[in-house]
């Protein structure tokens, strides 16, 4: 299929299997919900450079600081380098504020790096968290570096196949379990259909009292009656 | 050579020739000849300095500066000016006094507003005190561009104390003739009251007085109950307090300036004119019974 070079002994694929010059995408499924005293972020775990899945089981949900995470989608690389700048802002900020930084802040200074570096990165980001001031709260940050805060937010590729699920199944004010459940089903049918989102699902509840983070196999996925 | 007015070298020559020093001791204005040298030194000997206060970066032998003192000097000769914290809000005060009867009422303002969440007053060089109000503004746009936040009152006293810090250590540059109070109120912290002095120390109060007679409104505002007391209450207390700073047989008139930030209003603004006059005629009656009382 593919011409080879040969080179000392050594054959290396040239120009027919993308994946060794690719960038590593994180053609994603990615969420983030609000209830009521903390927020739910949910991803898939995919990594993919070209067709290649690069990593089966990476982590898209990165911490900023104690109680504020984000969901990164897009180049890995740009989005693992705005989250260590984020994080290492937060962290001076929250040796000023002597308390936890508020999650507009930490989204607003996500913004800030996407907005004026935009034709340069690709990066769609959803910022949640929870702060003592104003509790859970979710804002998303798409490739524009527009700042929106919204009850529930869905992004990277897989999140085209199930606006219609969320928006049948979105409630206003449903419980911390009622979240874990509508984010599980929701990346679950993204990663379904989405050939760029799969793997495992990753979940983390932040709230007043913490952080819990859980994994839910690939072979665990939640039933989906369609299959 | 002919060395004029350096500070730097004055410690030196003291240590050299001793027959300088006594020349120095004896008189104000000194033209030396040194012929053994070929060295004319030329010393001018301000009041008490004693050639330490001519620059802002020279310590005098016993760890002073001069500079900075007479620029606090020049903060305490202004009209009284007062802040103090109340239950719902910061309230701060001016005593401008009116150096013309021609002054058209309310220009050349003390009080300022710096955000939404914080207002800001001046004892002393109203222009100094202007520069620091627009420094202050700055800093508060800045950090609600960087972090969507309104700039915590610890932080904005701080930049702003490190700002006038820095003018009290090039010779280049002159210390702010004034001292500044600022004020705020956040949602987690509540009312917070900061002052400022030229030399950049700034400490964080429940009231405090500065310009002329600020010793006797120091001690008035310690009886008050900071706790207890209203916004509304605070314009009467400050205005007593102002009013009894002011001897009407000697002193100039003044206008009472007054700014606060209510948590009712949500957001700083300063006290309407005819809130202002009334509480200054409630003052002044009061004073006057007392008077009669006496």
């Amino acid at each position: 299929m593919w011409k080879e070079e040969q080179y000392a002994g050594v054959s290396i694929p040239n120009d027919c299997l993308p994946f060794t010059t690719e960038q590593h995408m994180l053609g994603t499924t990615i969420m983030a919900v609000e209830f009521d005293g903390g927020v739910v972020l949910g991803a898939d775990s995919r990594t993919t450079t070209g067709a290649y899945i690069a990593n089966r089981v990476s982590d898209k949900i990165t911490p900023l600081s104690e109680r504020i995470y984000c969901c990164r989608s897009g180049s890995a690389a740009d989005t693992q380098a705005i989250a260590d700048y984020v994080r290492y802002y937060l962290s001076i900020h929250q040796l000023d504020l002597d308390d936890l930084p508020c999650v507009k802040t930490a989204a607003s200074i996500c913004r800030e790096l996407c907005y004026s570096n935009k034709d340069r990165l690709l990066a769609g980001i959803i910022c949640a968290g929870w702060d003592p001031l104003y509790g859970g709260q979710v804002y998303t940050i798409p490739l524009g570096g527009t700042m929106i805060r919204q009850p529930y937010s869905i992004g990277g590729s897989g999140s085209t196949y199930i606006y219609g699920f969320c928006d049948a199944h979105f409630q206003k004010g449903m419980s911390r379990e009622q979240c874990i459940d509508f984010t599980k089903k929701a990346v679950a049918l993204a990663m379904a259909r989405d050939g760029s989102s799969g793997g495992v699902i990753r979940l983390v509840v932040i709230e007043k009292q913490g952080v819990w983070r859980e994994m839910i196999a690939g072979n665990q996925l939640p039933v989906i009656s369609a299959e | 050579m002919f060395y004029s007015l350096s500070t730097l070298l004055i410690p030196k020559i003291l240590e050299s020739h001793t027959e300088i020093k006594l020349y120095i001791l004896h008189s104000h204005f000194l033209f030396y000849t040194h012929t053994h040298t070929h060295i004319y030194i030329y010393i001018y000997m301000a009041s008490i300095g004693t050639g330490y206060d001519l620059s802002a970066t020279t310590f005098s032998p016993d760890g002073r500066v001069f500079q900075v003192e007479y620029a606090q000097k020049a903060a305490d000769s202004s009209g009284l000016t007062l802040g103090m914290c109340c239950k719902d809000g910061v309230v701060l005060a001016v005593e401008k006094v009116l150096l013309s009867k021609m002054l058209l009422k309310e220009s050349g303002r003390r009080v300022h507003l710096i955000d939404q969440h914080a207002i800001l007053a001046v004892a002393g060089m109203g222009p100094d005190g202007r520069q620091l109000a627009t420094r202050a503004r700055q800093e508060c746009e800045q950090y609600r561009n960087i972090f969507r936040m309104p700039m915590p009152a610890h932080l904005l006293a701080e930049r702003i104390a490190g700002y006038v810090h820095v003018h009290s250590l090039y010779w280049h540059v002159r210390p702010f003739g004034c001292t500044i109070l600022i004020g705020t109120w956040d949602g987690k912290q509540g009312p917070a009251l900061y002052m400022i002095d030229p030399s950049g120390t700034f400490y964080r109060y429940y009231g405090c007085a500065a310009g002329k007679g600020k010793q006797g409104a120091k001690t008035g505002l310690e009886k008050l109950d900071f706790h207890q007391l209203s916004c509304e209450d605070a314009l009467f207390e400050l205005a007593k307090l102002i009013n009894a700073a002011h001897d009407e047989s000697k002193d100039k008139p003044y206008e009472m300036e007054m700014i606060w930030i209510k948590r009712d209003l949500g957001k700083a603004s300063l006290v309407p004119p005819n809130l202002i006059e009334t509480v200054r005629q409630r003052a002044e009656q009061l004073a006057r019974e007392e008077e009669m009382a006496d």
